[in-house]
């Protein structure tokens, strides 16, 4: 699924990363613990979660994953967004929550670490 | 080819710059053309580590050898020492305090994810002075 296509699932907004969108992910994992994120194997996943804080964007290059949401109407800070720069992560901001954004990205086919 | 030596200096005075050193490994490791699965093991494994290090411990040192056959890296920290390290590695077992655990660590999984994307991992502690991890990751 390329990131615009999940932008507009989740009616998203696009803080940082406008001309990375025309990128693809491949899973996708929703999590507010960045230990359970760093288990999770997969190449090109999108995560989702609430959190907003630095750690967020290092855990996401430590996994190689290319995009980033902030449910729940969270926003990423400058900090966050200057790190997402320097590692070209796209950053995207929805109004759902946890549980509607991984249902509606489930429903259009994206699946989690286990394929499932 | 020469072994590639990386030194990183981890102080735990700022949360946000943890994972500047891991990041710098991953780099070097892309740089220099490396398989990008083992990569992203040892960008993990490095980064659940200096967390660790700045979370529980009072900061350390991280020393990366890149030989033709493996990575070789030594995390080394300045207190205060792992009590049950048996204790430590169970998943969910973590002695975090609230303050990180509201920043999303403290699940507990770091030496077990370690021990995971690792092929060797030595733990050497002692109270009160500190704890040194030596894992190893071999190309295939």
């Amino acid at each position: 699924m390329k990131i615009k296509e999940l932008v507009s699932i989740l009616e998203g907004e696009v803080v940082f990363g406008e001309e990375f969108v025309e990128n693809e992910v491949f899973a996708a994992c929703g999590s507010d613990m960045m230990s359970d994120v760093l288990a999770f194997v997969k190449e090109q996943a999108v995560m989702l979660t609430g959190l907003v804080n630095p750690q967020v964007v290092r855990t996401a290059e430590m996994m190689d994953m290319k995009c980033i949401v902030f449910v729940r109407g969270k926003r990423p800070d400058k900090s966050m967004i200057d790190l997402a720069e320097e590692r070209d992560i796209v950053l995207v901001c929805t109004k759902l929550e946890m549980f509607s954004s991984c249902g509606k990205l489930y429903e259009k086919g994206l699946r989690g670490a286990s394929g499932k | 080819m020469e072994n590639i030596k990386l030194h990183y200096d981890v102080d735990n005075s700022d949360f946000s710059c943890a994972g500047e050193a891991s990041g710098k490994i991953k780099k070097t490791l892309k740089d220099l053309g490396f398989d990008s699965a083992l990569i992203r093991n040892v960008a993990i494994a490095v980064y659940e580590g200096e967390i660790n290090m700045v979370i529980h411990a009072e900061g350390g040192t991280i020393d990366a050898e890149i030989s033709p056959e493996k990575v070789t890296v030594v995390l080394a920290d300045r207190g205060p020492g792992i009590p049950d390290i048996e204790m430590a590695m169970q998943e969910g077992f973590s002695t975090a305090p609230e303050n990180v655990r509201a920043l999303g660590f403290g699940a507990g999984m770091g030496l077990p994810n370690i021990k995971k994307y690792s092929d060797t991992m030595d733990i050497k502690t002692e109270i009160g002075v500190g704890t040194t991890i030596t894992l190893t990751f071999n190309f295939n």
